[in-house]
């Protein structure tokens, strides 16, 4: 084995994996290559023969790699996943962060130690923005619903634009519903009514 | 009484009901439990969250945590380890509580394959596994590459079983592969395999695609496999003695109900929503049945027993079940297989299964073992309160495993 150890990332969208190579760079000289193809994923990672690979837990072909584990697999030496071996707070705070790394088997820890740090603060940075546009969207899609609520109660009841919203509100308040749901419930009911 | 939370993770499958039921049903209420769910992506990550606290409770492939307990897969202990609780490096025991569903695999083939076998005159009378498999390697020039959701799952162990017993083996003829299920359609449109075994509904979704046609359900191989357990960290199982036995309590219920036929549209309502499995509940109604659509022109096949989760007494977590599983592996692998089998009898948790759940009238098997795939017919063995019927479990190529002549 060279002295520099590769490394290679798993991840389908071009950006986050820029993102994640340049912060394992600026930890250390390695030689990384980016995977973003899922089909054909355990061969391809066999091609670069890695000593490390990172890969997103959310990931739902992270199990492909599961099959890496396996002496008999395509890479033809044992690989472990960290988890098995090294420090268990380190892979509890990967596991916690969002990455799952497959280390191959006899890399003493405090060599991949940098690593899964910079790996991990990167992710920890995908996961918040990930919540926080899942955040944004949900309120997107209740303000839009409200809006179409509140045009459905002033066509019916002749009423303005602030009455409608009061009254949505009083009845979210009586049945104990979020105010959203109350205006979905009226949107899809009066889709019904025509 | 006020609830105690409890955290568990699933996989989107029907498998998943009895979790997903007794949480929308209302049995973990009853136990004075807060269910809260959480879809896991994949099963690596689901086991990960098991192992590092972040669930307490797991819907799980029956062959995971006997591998693990081998130092097969992700943060086990050594083989044969006992007297469990934190191994080193956060390694954790993880133990079977009770059986969750039995069967509901079924095996695939791509179209142009499923053309070739037709073009032989193979009937796809969805019943005869060893017609089907001889009729299958007949049809193949090249090597078989197959698809599976997981390495260490009961679809591996069938496939390896089934064209193992008819000289196919691997890796010399066989490439078994691992493909998330819900990338198995995708997997098969781009000629990446030839063939899947994967658990419902994703035959169907396959076959609703257009991409597959349906070769075999897993029960022409072997009658009854235990296919998903109740998984929790043994140490867990230690500290909270009465939340083990609401939770198994609640589960045990919820699959008494999801077996009802009367119930099926309901569970597949349930099911079918976004949080759960996101799929139609027609699809999924299908497996409940056992009524599959096996081809895009719409044949129907009638499956005896191919998804149960609680006839036959499928939640006793049967300790040959674990041994049989560890056996099955440590020969594939050449790995020692006294101590693998010592190590897979002692993840299956009869012991509990019988604490637990007596008060509730379940079916108590008066055996911690049986002889797997024994028994070609419907049985009458010894029970707690006189006697039960079990089976049939035979494989279908006759093969017997008795654990007292091997362990």
């Amino acid at each position: 084995m060279s002295n520099r150890l590769s490394i290679v990332v798993v991840e389908a969208d071009r950006e986050r994996a820029h993102l994640i190579v340049d912060s394992l760079r600026a930890a250390g000289d390695y030689d990384i290559s980016a995977i973003a193809e899922v089909t054909g994923l355990a061969r391809h990672i066999s091609r670069h023969d890695p000593d490390v690979v990172l890969v997103d837990i959310a990931n739902p072909s992270r199990d492909m790699l599961e099959e890496l584990a396996l002496a008999s697999g395509p890479l033809e030496r044992p690989v472990a996943m960290f988890v098995d071996r090294s420090d268990g707070g380190l892979t509890k705070a990967a596991v916690e962060a969002g990455v799952s790394a497959y280390v191959v088997d006899g890399l003493r820890a405090e060599r991949i130690k940098p690593i899964l740090d910079a790996a991990i603060a990167r992710f920890h940075m995908f996961q918040r923005m990930r919540v926080e546009l899942e955040t944004t969207k949900r309120a997107l899609e209740e303000r839009k619903v409200i809006d179409r609520a509140k045009g459905v109660l002033m066509k019916a009841r002749g009423i303005d634009e602030d009455a409608a919203y009061a009254l949505l509100r009083r009845a979210a308040m009586d049945q104990g519903r979020k105010v959203s749901d109350v205006a979905e419930a009226l949107v899809t009911a009066s889709g019904l009514l025509g | 009484m006020r609830a105690a939370s409890l955290r568990a993770g699933f996989i989107a499958l029907v498998d998943a009901a009895p979790l997903i039921v007794a949480r929308e049903v209302g049995f973990t209420e009853e136990e004075g439990l807060a269910l809260e769910l959480t879809r896991a992506p994949s099963w690596s990550t689901l086991r990960d969250m098991l192992v590092f606290g972040q669930i307490e409770a797991a819907h799980m492939l029956s062959v995971l945590p006997v591998a693990m307990a081998m130092g097969l897969s992700g943060g086990a202990g050594q083989v044969g380890a006992e007297q469990g609780g934190e191994g080193q490096g956060g390694a954790a025991r993880i133990d079977a509580l009770q059986v969750l569903s039995v069967n509901g695999n079924s095996i695939g083939l791509s179209r142009p394959l499923a053309d070739r076998l037709r073009g032989r005159g193979h009937p796809f009378d969805f019943r005869d596994a060893t017609a089907a498999g001889r009729a299958l390697i007949a049809a193949t020039s090249t090597r078989l590459r197959i698809g599976v959701p997981f390495p260490f799952s009961m679809h591996a162990e069938l496939l390896y079983h089934w064209l193992g017993a008819l000289g196919v083996t691997s890796p010399q003829a066989l490439d078994v592969v691992t493909v998330p299920p819900p990338l198995m359609a995708r997997a098969m449109a781009a000629n990446e395999i030839d063939a899947f075994c994967v658990g419902a509904p994703w035959g169907s979704i396959a076959v609703e695609q257009g991409v597959g046609e349906l070769l075999l359900p897993g029960t022409a191989i072997r009658a009854f496999a235990p296919e998903k357990v109740l998984a929790a960290r043994h140490d867990w199982t230690v500290a909270e003695p009465e939340l083990t036995a609401r939770l198994m309590r609640a589960l045990w219920r919820a699959g008494r109900w999801i077996s009802r036929p009367e119930n099926h549209v309901t569970v597949s309502e349930i099911l079918s929503r976004p949080a759960y499995l996101d799929l139609p509940a027609e699809v999924i109604e299908r497996s409940l049945s056992g009524r599959l659509v096996i081809s895009p022109r719409g044949e129907i096949r009638q499956v005896e027993g191919y998804l149960e989760f609680f006839k036959g007494a499928a939640g006793y977590p049967w300790r040959s079940q674990g041994a049989l599983i560890a056996h099955a592996l440590a020969a594939r692998l050449g790995l020692d297989r006294g101590a693998a089998i010592a190590a897979g009898r002692g993840v299956f948790r009869t012991d509990l299964y019988r604490a637990n759940l007596r008060d509730l009238g379940a079916e108590l098997p008066a055996a911690a073992e049986k002889i797997e795939g024994g028994m070609t017919a419907p049985t009458p063995v010894a029970s707690e309160s006189g006697s039960l019927i079990l089976g049939p479990d035979r494989f279908f190529d006759g093969y017997v495993f008795d654990p007292d002549q091997l362990g």
